[in-house]
């Protein structure tokens, strides 16, 4: 898509600590530099998308509805790149963990967990299994589907790096089998690699269901392991990278340039040409719909990620952000509020839910105040997937009573 | 732009609702009411008829004096009244009806909060207060197609049955006496004689996935074990009586059975051992109703004890051990 004319960086585009501007107003900024950055463990610097002016440090409300700092940036349009951007110097696993933190990468599948935290866990001697998640996370989007199509070797030198770098025995790439495509051109080059004896990596069919990129889901899928509750990949010797966070790794290896752009799927009833876009982070939301063609018809809803985790912007001047993979834009029926009734007990609920809670039961002691029945019902365990209140035939919101839930417990205090 | 929504995700929801389930299970109960009323005559779909409207007017009329959104448009009145009909015999006095009616949805339902929120089955229930208020009507039967006063006392299979089991005989399996179950040609309640299409509705609704089948197969198998244990015609026993329709639509409510897999299970057992229990050893001639009603008490209990563990649960003693070594 054509350079935004302004770009509003959000200092917090990742799970963890946020980023402190380390530019002010009125400095020239280049592609790549860095523009935030924080001294906590859990985080990931933030660089400049464009090249230009800083306009100022400015408040931005996020669609959780916090309140972050943002680097506001008027783009020249030349995109004129840092000159301190080149390929790192890698000498030991210890330059490769500092090169993936000064990349600012984060899982591009939507979490947006810092990925250099999980490259700092080389030393675990636990682990011996790769898993690369290429199940998109959510219906409409298909942005990791087109990195495979295109970025087929990055994908695999991303995981010749990664899997080295863990000492993993195994590699297994996981897609869901209704990219047939995908499926074919990933083991055609994995083939090629295994051919020259570079350890086993395996290329994985599974069921198109979500949620099937949640991460427990994945590692059982692709083990048969069952990760505990409250415990990570880690605990069952695995390690999960999202497909494309995979390849980014093998491309900033190559050239050094951080993450300052994106793919995304554009996508709804209410964009005039779906379709996906690279995107410079920061840029607002608007003019990536404006890229696609623009709306059609009445919008109701605009959506940053996927249809049943996303979240509904308050603002189409909302910029975004490293972990977006998506932008819907829902129009009309598509963004319709169903009127909720009575629970009728027919626990297609618990029948859904991959965590094997019980949502209904978790609905009914919120509702009843009991903050010690909800933690007793296992809520902590719920992954927020949405699968609760899109099966309800009651149209109950489930999924936000588990999250009010889970706010419940917090503010009780019980363990 | 300023009239974005904002809302929880998830965005999208399933097309299923309430009363679209409420409609399945009318579709399944449908084809064994027709059957009744060939068999039985034009009465019997009467009484079905004024059953169904007595259960509806009830719950509209209890909507309306407590003040509360009016809820007959979910259909579950609707089934309730099917059920309660159903369960009654095909000559019996509509003002009775009427009362079954009533307290099916107001005593049984609404007083205790409506859909979703009675703890015993109304339908079931209605009909053991009918059978305790109204004894001699509630066991007037009626061979098929024979219809008028001088057959209605006649004897239904199941007290055929009790008596050759108390009596140390085994009834012989015939294709003519199996048939006549399956097809609906001895005496019984309105909905429950024919039971090929009582198990075809049931099957439907299995196939629709309003239902699963561990109930069913729980109570049907647990009945069969019993009976063939004893020695007491198990193929009969499954085919007599109020079973079927008690299997596959009764025991199933899901407001008053347990949601989960192994409390489904208890159900379905609980209820096989409690209906052969009462149909072999009691003064009653059938145990569907009551077996039913006493699970529907317990299911509370059911459900606390048969709540899944979340995934990825290890017990504490697992991870113990796992240690030691």
């Amino acid at each position: 898509m054509p350079v935004p004319e302004r770009v509003l960086m959000s200092m917090q585009q990742h799970v963890g600590a946020p980023c402190t501007p380390v530019v002010s107003k009125g400095d020239t900024v280049l592609v790549g530099q860095l523009i935030g950055d924080s001294d906590k463990e859990v985080s990931a610097p933030i660089h400049s998308s464009v090249s230009g002016k800083v306009a100022g440090i400015v408040e931005l409300t996020m669609p959780g509805g916090a309140k972050v700092q943002a680097v506001e940036i008027h783009a020249d349009g030349e995109q004129r790149v840092h000159p301190d951007i080149k390929p790192p110097v890698i000498n030991n696993k210890a330059d490769l963990v500092a090169a993936v933190r000064a990349s600012g990468l984060v899982g591009l599948g939507g979490a947006g967990f810092p990925t250099h935290v999980k490259f700092a866990l080389y030393n675990n001697a636990e682990i011996d299994t790769l898993i690369i998640n290429g199940a998109e996370c959510e219906p409409y989007i298909t942005a990791d589907y087109r990195e495979c199509m295109e970025n087929s070797w990055d994908i695999l030198n991303g995981i010749l790096v990664t899997a080295e770098h863990f000492g993993v025995k195994r590699t297994i790439v996981m897609i869901e089998n209704n990219k047939p495509k995908a499926i074919e051109e990933l083991k055609r080059i994995c083939a090629s690699v295994a051919s020259e004896g570079k350890g086993s990596i395996k290329v994985k069919s599974i069921p198109a269901m979500y949620p099937q990129g949640a991460e427990k889901v994945m590692v059982e899928q692709a083990t048969g392991r069952r990760i505990p509750p409250g415990k990570l990949p880690s605990d069952v010797g695995c390690v999960v990278m999202n497909i494309t966070s995979t390849a980014f790794v093998s491309r900033y290896l190559k050239d050094g340039m951080p993450l300052v752009s994106r793919r995304m799927t554009i996508d709804g009833s209410g964009v005039a040409n779906p379709g996906n876009l690279r995107v410079p982070l920061g840029t607002p939301i608007q003019d990536v719909i404006k890229a696609c063609g623009g709306y059609t018809g009445e919008t109701k809803k605009i959506l940053m990620g996927g249809p049943m985790m996303g979240l509904t912007v308050m603002d189409e001047n909302m910029p975004v952000l490293k972990q977006n993979n998506a932008i819907l834009v829902l129009a009309g029926d598509e963004a319709e509020i169903s009127r909720e009734s009575a629970c009728i007990r027919c626990g297609r609920c618990i029948s859904v839910c991959p965590m094997q809670l019980s949502p209904t039961a978790i609905s009914l002691a919120y509702r009843a105040g009991d903050a010690e029945e909800i933690a007793r019902k296992n809520v902590a365990c719920c992954i927020e997937c949405g699968c609760c209140s899109y099966i309800c035939p009651a149209k109950r919101p489930l999924t936000q009573t588990m999250r009010l839930a889970k706010a419940a417990v917090r503010k009780a205090g019980v363990k | 732009m300023s009239n974005l929504i904002v809302t929880s995700s998830p965005h999208l929801r399933d097309r299923s609702s309430t009363r679209g389930i409420m409609l399945d299970v009318i579709i399944a109960l449908i084809p064994a009411g027709i059957a009744g009323v060939i068999m039985f005559g034009a009465y019997t779909a009467l009484m079905i008829a004024v059953t169904v409207l007595s259960a509806v007017l009830a719950e509209f009329l209890f909507n309306k004096i407590v003040k509360k959104p009016v809820t007959v448009g979910d259909l579950s009145a609707v089934v309730t009244g099917l059920l309660l009909a159903y369960n009654l015999p095909p000559y019996f006095p509509l003002w009775m009806a009427v009362i079954g009616s009533a307290v099916a949805i107001v005593v049984v339902k609404g007083l205790f909060g409506g859909i979703g929120q009675n703890f015993a089955n109304p339908a079931i229930t209605a009909r053991i207060v009918l059978l305790v208020s109204f004894p001699e009507a509630m066991t007037s039967w009626a061979r098929p197609f024979l219809p008028g006063a001088d057959a209605t006392s006649s004897a239904t299979p199941l007290v055929s049955l009790k008596n050759a089991f108390l009596e140390g005989n085994t009834l012989d399996i015939t294709w003519g006496n199996l048939s006549s179950l399956l097809f609906g040609l001895e005496g019984g309640c309105v909905g429950e004689v024919s039971r090929l299409f009582l198990l075809l509705g049931g099957l439907y609704l299995i196939a629709r996935r309003v239902i699963t089948p561990t109930i069913p197969l729980a109570y049907i198998g647990t009945v069969f074990i019993f009976s063939w244990l004893l020695g007491a015609s198990p193929l009969y026993q499954i085919f007599s009586g109020g079973l079927l329709l008690g299997a596959f639509f009764m025991a199933t409510d899901y407001s008053t059975s347990p949601m989960y897999f192994w409390g489904k299970v208890i159900m379905g057992v609980g209820c096989g051992i409690i209906t052969m229990v009462i149909r072999l050893y009691s003064n009653l001639p059938e145990g569907v109703s009551y077996s039913i009603l006493i699970m529907n008490i317990l299911t509370p209990l059911i459900e606390r004890v048969t709540i899944p563990k979340p995934f990825g649960y290890v017990k504490a003693k697992k991870q113990n051990q796992g240690v030691a070594k």
